[in-house]
């Protein structure tokens, strides 16, 4: 039962994320905050795309790995199963960690629901890939898509 | 030469929008950048199939004559008619509701239309080079020091493997002008074929890259949902538009 009460959880952080993101101005307070850390996800190799790959490996703006972390706030959303809200770190261009800052009462706080409300993305592949491109062009991305999506983790990279 | 990013949802998808600038963090940015979120959601408020009194939705119940709607959507009208010829109705601004009878929704043009309406108000930002992508619909522009051809003013795009969405098939590079892509990857058999009156459940996409968004977006999908002869047509109409089939 508690697994599905954690599916469930890390369904409704997941989506909270899609419509959450948006440029925060109270990183600072975030700080004092425990932030989960990122499990490693196995990366699938990477295939090195057709012959129009780039060229060269330069990153364009402050997207430099060294960047520091910065944490992001999205906006409280209402569920039927109670108020969700998500922040996430972002750290060298991936999101290193999330965390529920509120979720619905009567369950309990469990590193589990932070670590499934990680995207379920190859980091690896996504930190190869949107290296060395500006963003991405593709059949139609929904809202319910967007997280999912390369286009994301590039967006994510310079909020 | 700095970077930043801003992203919301508005129509259904995510709209982001990236902007290079020594200065990404003035207000005069910010200003502009809020604009542009702006414009796409008035051209959703007005155009929405979704929401109940969007005056499309009126349209298509009969409660609102085009002819008495705002002038932006009396623009759209007419555009639609112009995608519909030059893509030999290809493109229809017509598709099936839940109930399988055709109403009027050009939200297939709007989308692009409305991209191109945000990015103008971008294009005014000095020493600025933006990208805007919708849904998978980009189109960049400005210029982020003089010289708006260097390194700092082109914008890599990648265009999604429609077969492993989470690979890069092809890049385009360009500083200005627009790159859309059809295809059922995201979200399955959507585009509609009026010549069969069915939906299209090919594999693979069309990128089109050329000056407008909106007609790169016009073409993309009507090469994908058209007769492969379409393919002569589009050469042989457009100018400055280059098709990428995968």
């Amino acid at each position: 039962m508690r697994r599905i009460v954690f599916a469930i959880l890390s369904t409704i952080t997941t989506v909270v994320l899609l419509f959450s993101y948006h440029t925060s101005t109270n990183a600072a307070s975030a700080a004092s905050s425990t932030v989960a850390q990122l499990p490693a996800t196995p990366a699938a190799p990477v295939s090195p795309g057709s012959a129009s790959q780039p060229r060269s490996s330069t990153k364009s703006g402050s997207s430099a790995g060294t960047s520091s972390p910065a944490n992001y706030t999205g906006a409280a959303a209402n569920t039927r199963w109670g108020t969700v809200q998500v922040r996430i770190t972002v750290q060298g261009g991936k999101i290193s960690a999330s965390q529920a800052v509120q979720y619905p009462q009567g369950t309990s706080r469990d590193a589990q629901i932070n670590g499934s409300a990680l995207p379920i993305l190859d980091q690896e592949a996504v930190q190869q890939q949107s290296a060395s491109i500006d963003t991405v062009s593709g059949a139609t991305v929904t809202s319910g898509g967007y997280l999912q999506s390369l286009q994301s983790a590039i967006d994510q990279a310079h909020l | 030469m700095n970077r930043r990013a801003w992203v919301q949802q508005i129509m259904g998808m995510p709209i982001s929008i990236h902007v290079r600038s020594a200065d990404v963090d003035s207000s005069t940015v910010a200003r502009a950048v809020e604009e542009a979120f702006d414009i796409v959601r008035e051209a959703d408020r007005l155009f929405s199939t979704y929401q109940h009194n969007s005056e499309v939705s009126r349209i298509r119940r009969s409660e609102l004559e085009p002819a008495q709607a705002d002038p932006l959507v009396g623009q759209v009208i007419t555009l639609c008619q112009q995608a519909g010829e030059l893509t030999e109705r290809a493109f229809t601004d017509h598709l099936p509701d839940d109930d399988g009878v055709l109403r009027f929704d050009p939200t297939g043009l709007v989308k692009g239309w409305a991209a191109d309406r945000a990015a103008s108000r971008l294009a005014g930002l000095q020493g600025a080079s933006y990208c805007l992508n919708a849904g998978g619909d980009v189109v960049v522009g400005g210029a982020a020091v003089e010289d708006g051809s260097g390194p700092e003013s082109i914008w890599r795009v990648g265009i999604e493997d429609p077969r492993d969405r989470s690979r890069i098939a092809e890049v385009v590079e360009l500083h200005h002008g627009g790159v859309a892509t059809s295809g059922t990857a995201a979200r399955g058999a959507h585009l509609y074929d009026q010549a069969t009156g069915t939906f299209v459940d090919r594999s693979g996409s069309v990128t089109v890259v050329g000056p407008s968004l909106m007609w790169a977006d016009i073409w993309a999908t009507a090469l994908f949902v058209g007769p492969a002869s379409l393919s002569n047509r589009f050469s042989r109409l457009t100018d400055g538009y280059r098709l990428i089939r995968l």
